[in-house]
This record gives structure tokens, sequence and C-alpha cells, in this order.
């Protein structure tokens, strides 16, 4: 059973998506590796091809896009790697979610400060 | 005989490393977390502990999702950090103690708890960061083991659900806190809980803070975390956001101290990159 719960704006990993990201989560896991970072650099479409990655989860790589990403599979902690190959941070994956500027969403969490 | 000379539950975001790295502590930003640390320091550099059993979850280094283990116990005499794709520098080796780890492994199967046992294992920043916020003397990228205390790392799946619950985890904290006052050799010992408080990354929802919840969490972890065992790992989501869940290594923390704890050090600011981080320190009784 899946998790029952709807929490809005927020997708639980759970086994179901495990299963259907298994392939491009694999694909972020091995950007622990810098030779496999260059590799990727190096020829996006056969790296991608190598690790078996469907047409929605090659598209979302193509689109650089997270909430794609997300919607093919991916666990956010992998995808920190692979944005991580571009120098993006979890703050810039946080703006493109909520299409916001970094700053403004920078902005909207110092709004918070304690 | 071993004494459990009490906890300390800290953040462990990424960002703190690269912080450190570039030596920003002082910069605007960042003093009012790096403040946080000096009174922890000080109680341990009266309390003195030989070993640290820290308890965090494994990012996608060491543990890939083809093999996830809900617990996951280190059993290593030396472990490694190594590169995790987005650029920290990769911190010098922490010693093991083996001999204690195994102690602690054959305890928990005897008390039910089902562990995985890791001969090698990388640790990630969630066991890095904290270990260089409270040893900042210790030049974090000089070769060996240069830490003043042995460790153990403990991997919680708080990644994939089902992650275990929260009740599970205050068991299992007991488990630890019983195996560890059960070894006949004399060391003091200190409990790491670390990541959270609550913080969401993904979705629409990404940016999610809970202040109410946090302090609720940080008052019921002194005084009454048995209280914290009735929310549902779907509930944890909601109201701590889904990387906020890392506050089950916090409670597994908690249970290990024992019933009574005193308050060391308590502190909490919002926000650090996504995350409302929090430190906390309890003296066992």
């Amino acid at each position: 059973m899946a998790a029952s719960k709807t929490i809005d704006g927020t997708m639980i990993f759970d086994g179901s998506v495990a299963r259907r990201g298994y392939a491009l989560n694999k694909l972020c896991y091995s950007f622990n590796d810098r030779a496999n970072r260059e590799e990727f650099l190096r020829d996006e479409g056969a790296y991608c091809a190598k690790y078996g990655l469907n047409p929605q989860q090659r598209a979302a790589i193509e689109h650089r896009n997270v909430m794609e990403l997300l919607e093919a599979g991916g666990n956010v902690y992998y995808l920190a790697k692979f944005a991580g190959i571009f120098g993006l941070d979890v703050q810039d994956i946080g703006a493109q979610q909520t299409g916001m500027t970094k700053e403004a969403f920078s902005a909207k969490l110092m709004e918070q400060r304690t | 005989m071993a004494h459990i000379i009490g906890g300390v539950g800290t953040t462990h975001v990424p960002s703190i490393g690269g912080a450190i790295a570039k030596g920003k502590q002082t910069d605007e930003y960042w003093r009012p977390f790096f403040d946080m640390f000096p009174p922890v320091r000080g109680w341990l550099g009266r309390s003195k502990p030989d070993i640290a059993v820290v308890i965090y979850n494994d990012h996608g280094l060491n543990f890939f999702l083809d093999k996830m283990p809900t617990f996951a116990v280190g059993a290593a005499a030396e472990y490694r950090n190594a590169d995790e794709g987005w650029g920290l520098p990769v911190v010098r080796s922490f010693a093991g103690d083996p001999e204690f780890s195994w102690h602690l492994i054959e305890s928990l199967v005897a008390d039910e708890f089902d562990i995985v046992s890791c001969q090698e294992m990388l640790v990630d920043h969630a066991f890095v960061v904290p270990m260089q916020l409270l040893y900042p003397d210790v030049d974090p990228t000089g070769a060996g083991a240069g830490w003043p205390v042995r460790v153990v790392p403990i991997s919680v799946n708080t990644v994939q659900h089902p992650i275990p619950s929260a009740a599970r985890c205050y068991k299992f904290g007991k488990a630890i806190g019983r195996a560890i006052r059960s070894y006949q050799q004399d060391a003091n010992v200190l409990i790491m809980g670390t990541g959270g408080l609550s913080h969401q990354l993904e979705g629409k929802r990404a940016g999610f803070i809970n202040k109410d919840f946090d302090r609720l969490c940080l008052d019921r972890l002194v005084d009454d975390p048995a209280a914290l065992t009735g929310y549902s790992s779907e509930e944890l989501v909601e109201l701590a956001g889904s990387q906020g869940v890392e506050l089950l290594n916090w409670l597994v923390m908690r249970g290990a101290l024992g019933e009574h704890v005193s308050p060391v050090s308590r502190s909490y600011h919002v926000p650090i990159s996504n995350t409302a981080s929090a430190v906390l320190a309890l003296a066992a009784a």
C-alpha cells in the first residue's frame, strides 16, 4: 500500500515512487564519482541510455526541471547530486519548484528569521 | 563500565560544511547559528566523552536504494567521508571501536532489533558536519583520524518510506542505551542525533518551516519524549516537512539517555539554507 495521506505540495517518496524512479536515482547516485559527472557532461544522451532512463526521465533530465524529475520518480537527495553538477544548491531547487527567483525564495525564508 | 554522559541533537545541513570550509562562521548570516555551539562544547570539555554514537541518516553516499536498511550499525575500525557530488571538501577519517560496536550489535539483536551490521561504511555530511560543529579545533581536512572521540555511526532510513515509526525509533534508542550501559569496559559515551528540524526540499511546499512544531518537539525531547511517539510518519511529514522527519534521529538519541535528563543548552535559529536549525544538549541523569 502506498502512503494513504495526501499532503499539499508534497510527494512522499515511497515504494511506488522508488520503483518508478529507480533508474533515474541510480544515475544521480553515480554522480558521487567525479569521473561519472565528467562522463555525463561529455555525452549526456549516451550516459542516460547507459542507465536505461525512460523517455519521461530523459526529458526531465534534458529540461533540468525539478518538478518533472520528481514526477519521473526522482528523490530530492539524489536530484541534488544532479543539480550539483551545475553548481546549483537546494535553494536553487526550491526557487525553481515554487516559481520564484532564488533571491525571492531566500528572502521568504529570511522573513521567518528568529 | 560504560557511562552515557548525555546527548546532543543538532542540525546537519550540508551548507554548514561549506561555511566552515570558507571560514564564514562570523558572517552576519552564519554567526547566530555558530553562536549556538560554545555552551555545548564547554559541557563536552568538562564531561570528556571517549566515544560518540552518532544517529543520522545517509543521503545516498553509503547506501543506495538498491539495499536500504532501516537501521544500520557501523562496526569498522575506520570510517571515511567521500565526495557526495556537490563540492564539499572531504573530511579526515574517524577512528571506530569495533569491540564496542560488536557489543552494541550483539546486544541490539538479542533485544530483537535485527539491524544491519557494516564493517565498511562511508559517512556523509549528516555525520561529518555535526562532528565539525562539536570539535572545531580539529583541522577537518588533516591527515588521519584526529578527532578526540572514537565513533559508532548508526544510520536510520528517513529517506524512503516506509520509514521506521517514531515509536519504533524511541524504542530503538532505549535498546541502544541498554546496550551501552551493559558494556564492561570503562568509557564515557556521547549520543548524537542529527538532522532537522522542520524543512522540506521538494515540491510546491519547498521552503516549509513549522516553528510551533519545532518548539513543541524541543520541549518534549527534554521532558516527555514519549509524547512524540504518537505521530505517524505521514503526520511527521505534514508537521515537520518531508525532510523534517530527521527528527527521528533525535528521538533515537533521546531514547538512549534514559527517562530523566537535565538540559545543558537549547537553541533554535531560522533559517539555515531551507532549514530550521536547532541544537539541544542534554545531560543524562
